[in-house]
């Protein structure tokens, strides 16, 4: 939707730098005159929220990486030296924590948004992928920094993600080891963690740019769905979208503010106050809070794959499980050639719609069972769920297509917010 | 729209809670789940939005640090200045330092000898035993964890659904509660239940039936002078509250700054809120 610009620098020297390096005149394409549809609702904010948070992450990273030490020895106490004797190093080290938790919860509802809304479908394939590419980024830099403070959950998580790889077949040992630097999770494990958390959330950025890039040749989708037809659908971003946005980003500060300042651990485990030890396995390994969902569909095969009516294994659980595991985030980057509806929004799409609610619930069912111990009960509900999942990616979402009719469609933006009032 | 949006969810959300209930009741009688009790609840000065230390209850606890669990117990990461923060003064400080003879490795000396030096006020809380080898010999193998962070390493799940009320309750003294019913809990195994020789029951432990630490308090065992009551219960209470304090001093801090940025948040959104309106006022959307 990027139109013709219509900076017009008005000082002597903002028209000698537009000549030489047009970077005022981007920010105002991109941020002020930038078109937006008019009927966005709150769940468009997250896009900003995530922006924010991505800084909060960096910000308070720098300041934490002053005082941290990469060394198995002494990075348990560095970081507990920060948060007691620092200024404002328990505000810092808080803050980093649950600005982490706080940055899943945005980009979870920024990708359910993406999916009821149908944000995926042409032309905005790329856009889709490259958020994708940040998630991923999102979660290798969110699990590496949790080893750092070298508790016995960043150890023992460590170790059971790390032993993944050795499912691989052939090439799956040597990938473990060049990951730890070695056989076990030890110093050159955390020492290599260390400099690949402080680069991910960089390279985050720049992706992150792209992304914004890609948002702003095709335009943003709205809640109907039907593209931006006149110039009656749009707004300018400033000062509607950024209010818009602002307004948002404060509620969502009050969210976090209430985790940082009143329950600065409920979303972290007990277990990583106390400093690795690799002689006792805690009772239970859980990875953080937004690793859950996964990890339940990585433990939910317990069964090998063989051919019908013999003993030869193509499969075996473990290779099974971490198949499943990266499958589940591989279908993501799938999902706009999956679809195959012509209709956007789930709004006019009244099966998918259920559809889409019963993959929210599956995502949290799978969240819970991460978290209990893989017996019994819920091991089913986990291969269960782990069935609804990828069934709604597989199955539902290339067939419902095919078939499901869709509710009538307003002409245009304009058409569905004026006529919407009309009846109110 | 927007309201069949919130509609839907609400929808899911009650979905969820009746699933979730059922998941765990399937899952009673299981593979055994530790604690066996779960924790009792104290009230605490310290929770709440305005919580706060009762420093008389601090100076009480770390009496029953100093006279009775650090016999055992470590607490390496704080120091003897901190305890300024618990009301004393900084002579007090030194006096306690000096009366209990309190020394630390100093420097190593021209010839290359490590001699020993009385601490000072910036030393860290020096630990009974030397390592932590030293440690379990003397306590039948078992190890006596550090106190420095147990009050914020242990704390027992507290399931569905109370995790989801907790946030909007604010509950965050399951760590003190536990160390409370923990102390408190001691009592005679109920037949059927094997306790290992060494161990003793108790149905608050985190980890099993018995844990290997008898119940190191009893009432009248520590003597208090500002009259409060020389029972188990209040001793527990005491430790409990000081051990909170040494996992997170700086709590009272945390809480008083997140009141004032809550204050301008709330009306910073106000703000927000009706600057949006006021922008919006002239577009249908
Ligand atoms: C004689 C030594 C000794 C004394 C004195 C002692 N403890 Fe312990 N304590 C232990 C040992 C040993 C363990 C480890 C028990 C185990 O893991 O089975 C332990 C464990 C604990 C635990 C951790 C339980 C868990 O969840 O793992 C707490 C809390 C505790 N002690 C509190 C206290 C308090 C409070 C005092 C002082 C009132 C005290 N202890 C005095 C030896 C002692
Ligand atoms: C995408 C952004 C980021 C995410 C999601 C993230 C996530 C995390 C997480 C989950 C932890 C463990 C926190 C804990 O339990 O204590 C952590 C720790 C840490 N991070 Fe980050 N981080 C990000 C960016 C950065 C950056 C840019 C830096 C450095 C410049 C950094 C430096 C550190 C340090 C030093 C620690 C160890 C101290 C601690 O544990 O509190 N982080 N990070």
């Amino acid at each position: 939707m990027s139109g013709h610009s219509t900076y017009a620098p008005k000082t002597g020297f903002g028209k000698w730098m537009d000549a030489r390096l047009p970077i005022a005149r981007l920010m105002h394409d991109s941020f002020v005159s930038y078109p937006v549809p008019r009927n966005l609702n709150s769940f468009y904010t997250f896009g900003g929220i995530l922006s924010l948070m991505l800084i909060v992450q960096i910000v308070t990273g720098i300041v934490l990486a002053m005082h941290y030490a990469a060394n198995t020895e002494v990075a348990f106490n560095s970081v507990e030296q920060f948060v007691r004797d620092g200024n404002f190093g328990w505000l810092f080290r808080y803050m980093h924590a649950n600005g982490a938790s706080m940055f899943f919860i945005a980009v979870y509802i920024h990708i359910f948004r993406g999916l009821y809304y149908g944000s995926y479908k042409a032309p905005r394939e790329i856009l889709w992928i490259l958020g994708c590419i940040i998630f991923l980024l999102m979660m290798a830099t969110a699990f590496m920094g949790y080893v750092l403070p070298w508790g016995q959950m960043s150890f023992w998580g460590a170790t059971v993600i790390t032993g993944f790889f050795t499912a691989i077949p052939m090439i799956g040992d040597s990938i473990q080891t060049l990951l730890l630097g070695g056989f076990v999770v030890d110093n050159p494990t955390l020492n290599r963690f260390f400099s690949l958390h402080y680069l991910l959330p960089f390279m985050i950025v720049g992706v992150v740019i792209l992304h914004v890039w890609a948002l702003h040749v095709t335009g943003q989708t709205n809640p109907t769905g039907v593209e931006v037809k006149k110039t009656s659908d749009v707004i300018p971003f400033t000062p509607y979208a950024t209010v818009k946005d602002a307004f948002a980003m404060v509620v969502f500060l009050i969210v976090f503010a209430w985790f940082l300042f009143y329950l600065p651990n409920f979303l972290g485990h007990p277990d990583n106050y106390i400093p690795a030890d690799s002689l006792k396995t805690p009772a239970h390994i859980v990875p953080e809070w937004y690793f859950l969902p996964f990890y339940a569909i990585l433990r939910a095969i317990t069964f090998n794959i063989s051919i019908p009516f013999t003993d030869i294994v193509l499969i075996d659980s473990k290779l099974g499980g971490v198949l499943a595991m990266f499958g589940s985030i591989a279908v993501l980057f799938l999902v706009p050639w999956l679809d195959t509806s012509p209709v956007r929004s789930a709004n006019y799409r009244p099966i998918y719609r259920w559809f889409f609610w019963l993959l929210v619930i599956t995502g949290i069912a799978l969240g819970y069972l991460g978290s209990r111990p893989a017996e019994g009960g819920y091991v089913l509900a986990a291969q269960f769920f782990t069935f609804l999942y990828f069934a709604h990616f597989l199955v539902i979402l290339p067939w419902l297509g095919k078939f499901e009719k869709p509710t009538p469609l307003p002409a245009s933006i304009t058409d569905a917010v004026l006529g919407e009032k009309a009846k109110a | 729209m927007m309201k069949s949006l919130i509609r839907n969810t609400l929808g899911v959300i009650a979905i969820c809670f009746i699933g979730f209930g059922s998941a765990q009741a399937s899952e009673e009688g299981a593979t055994p789940h530790y604690p066996i009790e779960h924790p009792k609840h104290v009230h605490w000065s310290f929770a709440g939005p305005f919580g706060h230390w009762d420093l008389a209850q601090l100076q009480r606890g770390f009496k029953i640090y100093h006279e009775v669990c650090s016999a055992c117990h470590a607490m390496k990461l704080v120091a003897y200045r901190n305890l300024q923060e618990l009301g004393f003064s900084e002579a007090q400080v030194k006096a306690y330092i000096a009366e209990n003879e309190i020394e630390v490795d100093a420097e190593p000396n021209e010839d290359g000898e490590v001699e020993k030096r009385a601490a000072k006020p910036s030393d860290l809380f020096v630990p009974p035993f030397e390592n932590d080898e030293a440690a379990k010999a003397n306590n039948n193998g078992a190890l006596p964890p550090d106190f420095s962070l147990l009050a914020k390493a242990r704390a027992p799940e507290r399931g569905f659904p109370n995790f989801v009320f907790d946030v909007f309750t604010m509950y965050a003294e399951n760590g003190p509660d536990y160390i409370y019913s923990l102390l408190t809990g001691y009592q005679e195994a109920p037949a059927g239940v094997k306790v290992e020789d060494g161990t003793h029951y108790n149905p608050y432990f985190i980890a099993g039936p018995a844990l290997a630490m008898a119940a190191p308090l009893s009432d009248g065992q520590v003597t208090y002078d500002d009259g409060s009551p020389e029972t188990l219960d209040q001793y527990s209470k005491d430790i409990s509250a000081f051990m909170m304090w040494a996992a997170e001093p700086k709590l009272v801090e945390r809480k008083s700054l997140g009141f004032k940025v809550m204050i301008f948040l709330l009306v910073f959104a106000g703000l927000m809120y009706f600057t949006k309106k006021k922008i919006w006022s002239d577009v249908k959307h």
